[in-house]
């Protein structure tokens, strides 16, 4: 047998690789301690480093770096770009100046969500839309009557969230001069190893932050430059799990975590509106027509809107995750998609999903079952809920101007 | 300046009765035409110095029953009587023609006993399967989401009346719906000439050869039609297509429809999901509560409403309606009447069919699969100046056919497909009627190409989107749009393109009209 492998085998030699390497990937795998990975969306990305209790505290009080390089990311670019993503997206993106970020959603001719992400308005005519799925042959055939084109660069764009406390102190010491000017949903270009990179001050942990989007092929000299900047302020490289609390505790919903996006859900009532996941503020309805718009505005006039998203408050300290909640105890009302004990908010915390009109005009008498393993055996607790607003933390550092150096 | 409850765009026959329709029901209404002259592809045009034709269509055999009598068709010029139905004539090479007398056949001449007797009980059960799914015509598809009491109980009905059927024939109907003409024909026939002929009348204006699945449909799609209260009958109006418009044009003007013709809507205005208005080439804006869309339905989104107004998965439908044409239409100016061999005198008035059988159909169609014109095509072919000397100068006559399979996108194009396609046709013609090429004073061949260009249809194709099973009923124009209203608001299809489909039946028109009326538009 002639196992050589030929030019047509080598090209389709991607299927050894199951999951892919992101441009950190070298970095990554020096400090994964744990081993411990996951399969964010074909990439082999780590759930924790070295111990997620304290890659959780390193958001809280040092700076965390997160490699966000496997989130979908598309360029969007052409004089009619912002006519474009304002057909395709909820919020008005005429109001969305260059060198400003916001968090929007977007939905199918029916008024369900594809996926929530962030929209980062590089120039006039130049967007990066970020998100949890992919949706090139929606976002092509959105473009039809549209001067723009429309690319995935999720591969050739490497992604960093620096996240915490000290991350400004960081920026600044690794020499990213002017970044103190950056305001929260600010970016800017700054020069990178001969290149740039994009910095904004956005994240998802509702802590000082910043994101990074760098070519691929600058990423590894961008990761030295932050860690050698970071090691007198206690950076360190951080997995999913860490993030996740950080997120949670900030109210921040995850795609396919905590609501089904339209195109994966198979069940037809699983499907959700924006005023179903709690992004009905996003709706604009006094802007032009957008993908949507008439099932939203009938869905609400008919009051149609059967499910809603809320934040809970249980008692005790018992993480409620995936758990079931109940009125009065005994009828079934909705699910907790997310849930932990909170160190900073010392609240246990929790995201749920209810049919209405349960947490929206009923939300006394909640509670909810807890399974909690105990030695091979359940403890079933039933717990009081109580719907509290989001997000169940509030640093004042996210937003303070200039940022604070630490 | 007047103001309009509704606008109606294009002044086709769909429009016309549409805007006739509301007019009648008291609705202000204006018809927008974009050409000079009104009637779209039911027009009777000058081809040649004192000669005219009817443009597109040229046979009357669906005009709706309710369309004639809403409209009081009858008070307005048009007479339907027995003594116009036409013979179908099925023309052969190797002997004499087969003729269909009456509506459809009701009589059958120059075929065995034999095939005579089996042609009486397959026409029999033609006409009773066309029959259930002729009510389906004159009203909105099902909606499957939420459907009133009233069209519940009009489907009911149609279960009530396939249930008439009795169980053997109900279940036959339901074993035949989707089945392809040939192997029903092979069935129940051995005459090739007869089957070549139902094969070529299933075929017509489709995309489909006779042995495609679900060509059967077209046949019933054609017998669901009537003529002066008979199924399946045809005539040559008087005058050509053009006098049928004309009554209904009549019936419009005299229900106060304005009519305004060399007027093109540029775009349709919308504001906050609804449609306001219109905006004419010229820069002039009208409004109105109603605006309604006689023409292509893709036309009417992609280009005046445009994909910005209208959700992505809706656009997304619209550009994936099949509508290319296959069928392309002769005019011939002739010094003399041509002879057909083996017709008889009242045959040449008559509809002659070049199709001598299923295959010869079948392989017609083959070439235009791949983007390629029948070498050997087939057609219909009148000669309506016989019985209507006004449209031919003294002693002369004016041929009209529709030939296929001339594919729109011909991968030669058809700047230089179309001269040797009128060789290819005029060969064929000259195989069955003998001398008439030396007779052609002109020569007119309008390949889809040129029918998408001169009457507004994208594509060539007179049925504003292909005819077949999954663009049909629930499914036309596009699936979750089907019963004439749109995704904007105040905005109403009623073209061809919607359900029933084409031909001059102005079924579309009519149900658009009743639709709006019912919606109180």
């Amino acid at each position: 047998m002639n196992h050589q492998p030929t030019a047509r085998t080598l090209a389709q030699s991607h299927f050894r690789t199951l999951r892919i390497g992101s441009p950190f990937q070298p970095r990554i795998d020096a400090l994964a301690k744990t081993q411990d990975w996951y399969n964010w969306a074909g990439y082999r990305a780590p759930h924790s480093l070295w111990d997620e209790e304290l890659e959780y505290f390193a958001i809280r009080s040092q700076a965390a770096l997160f490699d966000i390089s496997p989130m979908t990311k598309y360029r969007i670019e052409g004089p009619d770009a912002e006519a474009f993503l304002d057909r395709v997206t909820l919020r008005d993106v005429t109001k969305l100046k260059p060198g400003r970020v916001h968090y929007t959603a977007w939905c199918d001719d029916e008024g369900f969500v594809l996926d929530d992400g962030t929209l980062f308005r590089l120039s006039p005519t130049r967007f990066r839309l970020c998100s949890q799925e992919r949706h090139l042959p929606w976002l092509l055939d959105s473009a039809i009557g549209y001067e723009v084109s429309v690319e995935e660069e999720t591969e050739a764009v490497a992604g960093l969230a620096l996240q915490g406390p000290t991350s400004f102190a960081v920026l600044r010491d690794a020499g990213f001069a002017g970044v103190e000017r950056l305001k929260i949903f600010d970016l800017a270009d700054f020069p990178h190893d001969g290149e740039t990179v994009t910095i904004s001050r956005t994240g998802f942990t509702g802590d000082l932050g910043y994101e990074l989007f760098v070519h691929a092929d600058k990423a590894l000299s961008l990761w030295d430059r932050l860690m050698a900047a970071g090691e007198l302020r206690g950076i360190r490289a951080i997995g999913y799990t860490a993030l996740n609390r950080a997120r949670l505790e900030a109210g921040l919903i995850v795609a396919n975590a905590d609501f089904t996006t339209a195109e994966h859900a198979i069940r037809a009532d699983r499907l959700r509106m924006p005023d179903e996941i709690g992004l009905g503020f996003m709706i604009d309805l006094e802007k032009g027509h957008f993908n949507g718009r008439r099932a939203i505005l009938e869905a609400r006039a008919r009051r149609k809107l059967r499910h809603v998203l809320v934040g809970l408050e249980i008692e005790g300290n018992i993480p409620a995750e995936h758990a079931i909640v109940y009125h009065k105890k005994h009828q079934e009302v909705g699910l907790v998609s997310a849930a932990m004990w909170s160190p900073m908010a010392k609240r246990n915390i929790a995201i749920a999903s209810l049919t209405r009109p349960y947490g929206d005009t009923v939300v006394e008498d909640l509670w909810v079952e807890i399974y909690a393993m105990r030695e091979l055996q359940y403890q079933k607790l039933m717990k009081r809920a109580k719907v509290v607003a989001r997000p169940f933390i509030k640093l004042d550092r996210r937003t303070a101007n200039p940022p604070a150096d630490f | 300046m007047t103001s309009f409850d509704a606008i109606i765009i294009g002044g086709g026959h769909n429009g016309l009765v549409a805007a006739a329709t509301l007019a009648k029901a008291g609705r202000k209404a204006v018809v927008l035409e974009a050409g000079a002259e009104l009637g779209g592809a039911a027009r009777t045009e000058e081809f040649a110095p004192g000669f005219r034709v009817s443009s597109v269509a040229h046979l009357l055999n669906r005009l709706h029953p309710d369309v004639v009598k809403t409209l009081e068709l009858e008070r307005h010029g048009l007479r339907f009587s027995r003594a116009d139905f036409l013979p179908s004539v099925a023309l052969s090479k190797d002997g004499p023609p087969l003729v269909l007398h009456g509506a459809y056949g009701e009589v059958l001449t120059g075929a065995s006993a034999s095939e005579q007797s089996a042609w009486k009980d397959l026409r029999a059960q033609l006409l009773r399967y066309a029959g259930i799914l002729k009510p389906f015509l004159s009203r909105r598809p099902p909606d499957l989401a939420g459907m009133s009491m009233l069209e519940t109980a009009a489907l009911g009905q149609a279960a009530l009346s396939l249930k008439k059927l009795g169980k053997e024939d109900m279940r036959d109907f339901l074993r035949v719906l989707l089945m392809n003409v040939a192997d029903l024909l092979d069935e129940q026939l051995t005459d090739d000439r007869l089957k070549g002929l139902l094969a070529f009348d299933a075929t017509l204006g489709s995309h489909l050869g006779p042995r495609s699945p679900t060509s059967l449909l077209g046949l019933y799609y054609r017998l669901a039609g009537e003529t002066g209260g008979a199924a399946g009958a045809q005539m040559l109006p008087k005058g050509g297509m053009g006098a049928v418009v004309a009554a209904i044009r009549a019936a419009a003007e005299q229900a106060d429809v304005a009519i305004r013709t060399s007027a093109p809507v540029a775009k349709v205005i919308v504001e906050k999901g609804r449609a306001v208005g219109v905006v004419l080439d010229s820069g002039e804006e009208l409004r109105a509560r109603t605006i309604v869309s006689a023409i292509n339905p893709a036309t009417t989104f992609l280009d005046l409403v445009g994909p910005r107004e209208i959700d992505t998965g809706f656009v997304r439908k619209v550009k994936n309606i099949r509508m290319t044409g296959d069928a392309a239409k002769l005019h011939l100016a002739l010094d003399r009447p041509p002879q057909f061999a083996g017709v008889d005198a009242a045959g040449h008035k008559g509809r002659l069919v070049i199709a001598p059988s299923p295959d010869h159909v079948e392989r017609a169609f083959n070439p235009s699969k791949y983007g390629e014109f029948s070498s050997e095509p087939v057609m219909e072919i009148t000669l309506p100046s016989l019985a209507d000397p006004s449209l031919a100068p003294d002693g002369a006559c004016v041929l009209s056919a529709v030939v296929q399979y001339a594919p729109y996108q011909l991968k030669e194009g058809w700047d230089a497909g179309k001269p040797k396609f009128l060789r290819a046709v005029m060969a064929q013609l000259e195989s069955y009627a003998p001398g008439i090429g030396g007779s052609v004073v002109h020569a007119e061949l309008l390949t889809p190409d040129d029918i998408e260009a001169r009457y507004r249809m994208p594509g060539g194709h007179w049925h504003h989107g292909e005819l077949q099973a999954d663009q049909m009923l629930i499914s036309r124009p596009v699936s979750g749009w089907s019963g004439y209203d749109t995704p904007v608001d105040g905005l109403f299809l009623a073209g061809a393109g919607s359900h029933p489909g084409g031909g001059v039946s102005g079924a579309p028109g009519l149900n658009a009209a009743r639709r709006i009326i019912a919606m109180k538009g």
